[in-house]
């Protein structure tokens, strides 16, 4: 059954009308047009579909939108402002920490969502905290060492454009389903 | 100065601007390439209206932006940075000038595919020597323009000019402005000297990394045009099984739902792809199960008592000489179990069709051959099919099967909407063209100077490549029966080219026996190889790799946890020694340190070159350590990445690779070489650990334990 859920996607109002227990990743991709959210396994498994959900990593593959009423979405569209890169991209960038690139955008915010819970991760717990992400083209150690650079530079200049996450109030603007998330 | 091209056809796709077209080596026949495009290159060639024996172009654009124009793909192995490099080195111009057009089968000729690391060995020098021409009618251009003879002239940062007088000089969009030239490669056009290259040889970060990390990159599954259907298709349950019946009134309980019955392929369309397969839930299928077929627990003795005759590969000398010289010799069998591409990105098809136009958006490595396929399917003359290539997730050979761009041109036609078919990570696992299982009969014997004195080989079922012996040794004899290329009825599914197809079965079998002989000739594993090798390649990265890592290597087993193997594939040497800790209770192998040499000739990006080395070693893990398909019946028991271990960061050693310089050498190719010796070097690691030689990958904690005793 179709039902209204309102939640905040990217630091703007979304309404959308969806069956409550459809995944985020699905409305995501098809509903609202953002296809920088991958599907790789559908079972939280891979970390491909990574958001954060109220500043929490969340696997949207597995996130019913019944649950986010209310919730703060952060998608990778929405980490940098337009054009530019989050620390954390650009730690990416720096240490071609990336080949294929699909699950990139998984890993990008998994590593983000890590920084602003642990600012100061050591190594372990990126590990720790990266486990449940899988690259098949085998990018792990530089991955490793662009979240340790990220960290640096999220320490020196703060925690970028993520902090939009809890931005204060704006107007209300509705965006149906089939509507892009502006 | 090269001869004008002859031929019309190109008029239509040239353009303005200066064009070279040229050929990308000599295609291999299909069996060779892993990629198995049926069908056979030759009657391939040419459709497009290009000629024959040309696959690839460049273009000096009238606003002086170069691009390549070629049918190889991008899926993470970075050729749309090192060709770049190429041409910008060659025809000085900046990096940022040089576009890489890919996999258009509209814009770009032919080609068969990408895969095997061919695009540079096969594309590198035919570029340079293509880019030479575009230089030389540059500068023959600059001459009449500027009144000075060709050879006094030179070429920086896109513009012309004589370095007796630099301020008049001329730019190449001057210069390309108003023309029409097209050319073909000349051969006496002269590429540069390693040592007059700046661009290429040097890092060069990935030119498609900022839209990969921003979420802006499009790949199959983000093409959305207008009145998208998503479809879930109706799979049997296990390979060889037989739909008997079919009720799919229930899926019209989803609103939007769309069921499609075409032949075979029953579907259900929807606009959003997670209530397409809501809906398909709803449909009852009754299925009668295949014949009878293997499990994976008896997949080995099944193998061998289904094998062809053997071919040899390889003979010299005389067996039964070598076997009456050897004073001590080693009789093996090793084991290597099938497994999945698992790329990231399952395979995605869109498809529109527009009037008798059909574009198709897939994740493949073999764009014209989603042309042919789709072409044929729909009963249209391949013309009529444009194949754009958006970037690919991942392949590793998995993705020269295009079935998931077949289904989806079919639903697009019945529908009459544009369809994307984006398979299930379970439909991944189902319908995956697996690395073979195989098995190696394998006798060799040392002499009592600890010289290999003969060698009988035997692969069931892996293929030949990197079979060739390259040790000194006087009687051999190397045979194989059936490949990746091939398969063979006795495969209980589709098998096929997997990221150094034959080599990680053959490197497994090879090096693992050469360090029994080792152990039996009593010297240590870097010792016995020099002892037993004149090859001054294979020499130079040995001690390189073992030099890196801090030798001298101990004899085995030492406790210390220290493997070595090395190996050729396609001329890239390879060199690898490991480090491993085994738990001698459980039997879990932690890899602790990987040390990789690799002697591949020119090396246009390093960085790149290194990327592909340490995510060789990274993915080479799995197949060394855990990943081995369960499957049984027909049925994959292996469904998603709860069973089927991929590697993952915890898994992950400290990397430290060697590149050995060798620009005068041809560059042949790094996508793949370096994840074939891991089996062997963690194998010969994990003995050293604990004394236990494990004949069969994957080295699992259960297998590790049994050879423990």
């Amino acid at each position: 059954m179709v039902e209204t859920v309102r939640f905040r996607l990217n630091g703007r109002p979304v309404e959308i009308s969806v069956e409550p227990d459809r995944m985020l990743l699905w409305v995501l991709r098809s509903d609202l047009a953002l296809t920088g959210t991958k599907y790789g396994c559908g079972e939280a498994l891979c970390g491909a579909c990574t958001v954060l959900v109220n500043g929490e990593v969340t696997r949207s593959c597995a996130a019913p939108m019944g649950s986010l009423r209310g919730a703060e979405v952060l998608t990778i569209e929405g980490l940098a402002p337009e054009g530019g890169l989050h620390p954390v991209q650009e730690a990416f960038v720096t240490h071609d920490a990336l080949q294929c690139g699909y699950c990139t955008p998984g890993m990008v915010m998994g590593a983000y969502g890590l920084l602003v819970r642990n600012p100061r991760p050591t190594e372990e717990e990126i590990v720790q905290a990266m486990e449940g992400h899988l690259c098949r083209c085998g990018s792990y150690q530089r991955i490793v060492a662009a979240v340790r650079t990220a960290a640096e530079a999220m320490a020196r200049g703060g925690i970028g454009t993520g902090t939009r996450l809890g931005a204060s109030a704006e107007p209300e603007v509705a965006a149906r389903a089939g509507g892009g998330a502006s | 100065m090269s001869t004008p091209l002859p031929r019309r056809d190109f008029l239509k796709v040239a353009g303005g601007g200066i064009t070279v077209f040229f050929s990308v080596g000599i295609p291999l026949p299909p069996s060779a390439c892993g990629g198995s495009p049926e069908g056979g290159a030759a009657q391939q060639r040419g459709q497009s209206g290009y000629p024959s024996d040309l696959n690839a172009y460049l273009r000096i654009h009238e606003n002086g932006r170069v691009s390549l124009f070629t049918g190889k793909i991008e899926m993470g192995q970075g050729i749309i940075t090192s060709l770049a490099q190429m041409m910008a080195d060659e025809l000085d111009v900046p990096f940022s000038r040089v576009d890489v057009v890919l996999g258009d089968t509209e814009l770009c000729p032919w080609d068969m595919g990408t895969f095997g690391s061919l695009t540079t060995r096969m594309f590198g020098p035919a570029l340079r020597q293509a880019c030479a021409t575009a230089r030389a009618v540059l500068l023959e251009l600059a001459g009449e323009r500027l009144g000075v003879p060709p050879q006094r002239l030179t070429a920086e940062t896109g513009e012309v000019f004589d370095p007796d007088t630099p301020s008049q000089r001329v730019t190449f969009a001057e210069l390309a402005h108003g023309q029409r030239i097209q050319r073909e490669a000349s051969t006496r056009a002269s590429p540069k000297r390693p040592e007059e290259r700046t661009v290429s040889g040097r890092p060069a970060p990935r030119t498609d990394a900022h839209a990969k990390v921003n979420g802006e990159a499009l790949y199959a599954g983000d093409m959305r045009p207008a009145g998208l259907l998503c479809a879930s298709i109706l799979r049997p349950p296990s390979h060889g099984a037989r739909l008997l019946a079919v009720d799919t009134s229930g899926a019209g309980a989803v609103e939007g739902a769309r069921v499609v019955e075409e032949g075979d392929l029953i579907a259900v369309l929807h606009e959003r792809p997670d209530l397409a397969a809501r809906a398909l839930e709803r449909v009852r299928a009754e299925w009668e199960p295949g014949p009878s077929a293997p499990d994976h627990e008896g997949i080995f003795e099944h193998l061998e008592a289904n094998a062809p005759d053997p071919s040899v590969y390889q003979e010299a000398g005389d067996l039964a000489r070598g076997r009456a010289a050897s004073a001590r010799t080693v009789e093996s069998s090793w084991y290597n179990h099938y497994v999945a591409h698992a790329p990231m990105e399952p395979h995605t098809a869109t498809v529109e069709i527009r009037g008798n136009r059909v574009t198709v958006w897939p994740s493949s490595q073999t764009p014209f051959g989603v042309q042919r396929e789709v072409a044929a399917a729909l009963g249209v003359p391949a013309e009529q099919v444009r194949v754009i290539s958006p970037l690919v997730g991942g392949g590793f050979g998995g993705k020269t099967a295009n079935r998931q761009a077949v289904e989806a041109a079919r639903l697009a036609r019945s529908s009459g909407r544009p369809v994307q078919v984006a398979w299930t990570r379970k439909e991944e696992f189902f319908y995956d063209t697996y690395r073979p299982a195989a098995l190696v009969k394998f006798s060799s014997g040392v002499d009592p100077n600890g010289r290999i004195v003969f060698w009988d080989y035997d692969n069931f079922f892996g293929g030949d490549r990197s079979a060739d012996v390259f040790y000194d040794v006087p009687n051999l004899r190397v045979r194989t029966r059936a490949g990746w290329q091939q398969g063979s009825p006795a495969h209980p599914f589709a098998v096929g080219a997997w990221r150094g197809p034959a080599s990680s079965t053959n490197a497994f079998a090879m090096e693992s026996q050469v360090d029994l002989m080792a152990e039996a000739a009593g010297m240590d594993p870097l010792a016995f190889r020099l002892h037993n090798l004149t090859d001054p390649r294979m020499r130079a990265i040995l001690e390189a790799a073992v030099d890196r890592f801090g030798g001298p290597l101990p004899r085995a087993p030492s406790g210390r946890g220290i493997g070595l193997a090395c190996t050729i594939y396609h001329d890239t040497y390879v060199a690898m020694v490991a480090q491993v800790q085994v738990d001698r209770v459980t039997g879990e192998v932690k890899v602790l340190r990987v040390v990789a040499a690799q002697d591949m000739g020119e090396v246009v990006n390093p960085l790149g070159a290194q990327l592909q080395m340490e995510g060789c070693i990274a993915m080479g893990l799995g197949y060394a350590l855990r990943e081995g398909l369960r499957f049984q019946g027909g049925k994959i028991l292996d469904e998603n990445f709860g069973s089927y271990t991929l590697p993952r960061f915890s898994w992950t050693p400290r990397i430290e690779t060697l590149l050995i310089p060798r620009p005068e050498l041809p560059p042949s190719g790094g996508g793949e070489p370096a994840i074939t010796p891991v089996g062997a070097v963690l194998a010969n690691a994990v003995y050293d650990a604990v004394g236990a030689r494990c004949f069969t990958l994957p080295m699992t904690p259960e297998r590790v334990r049994a050879a423990m005793g």
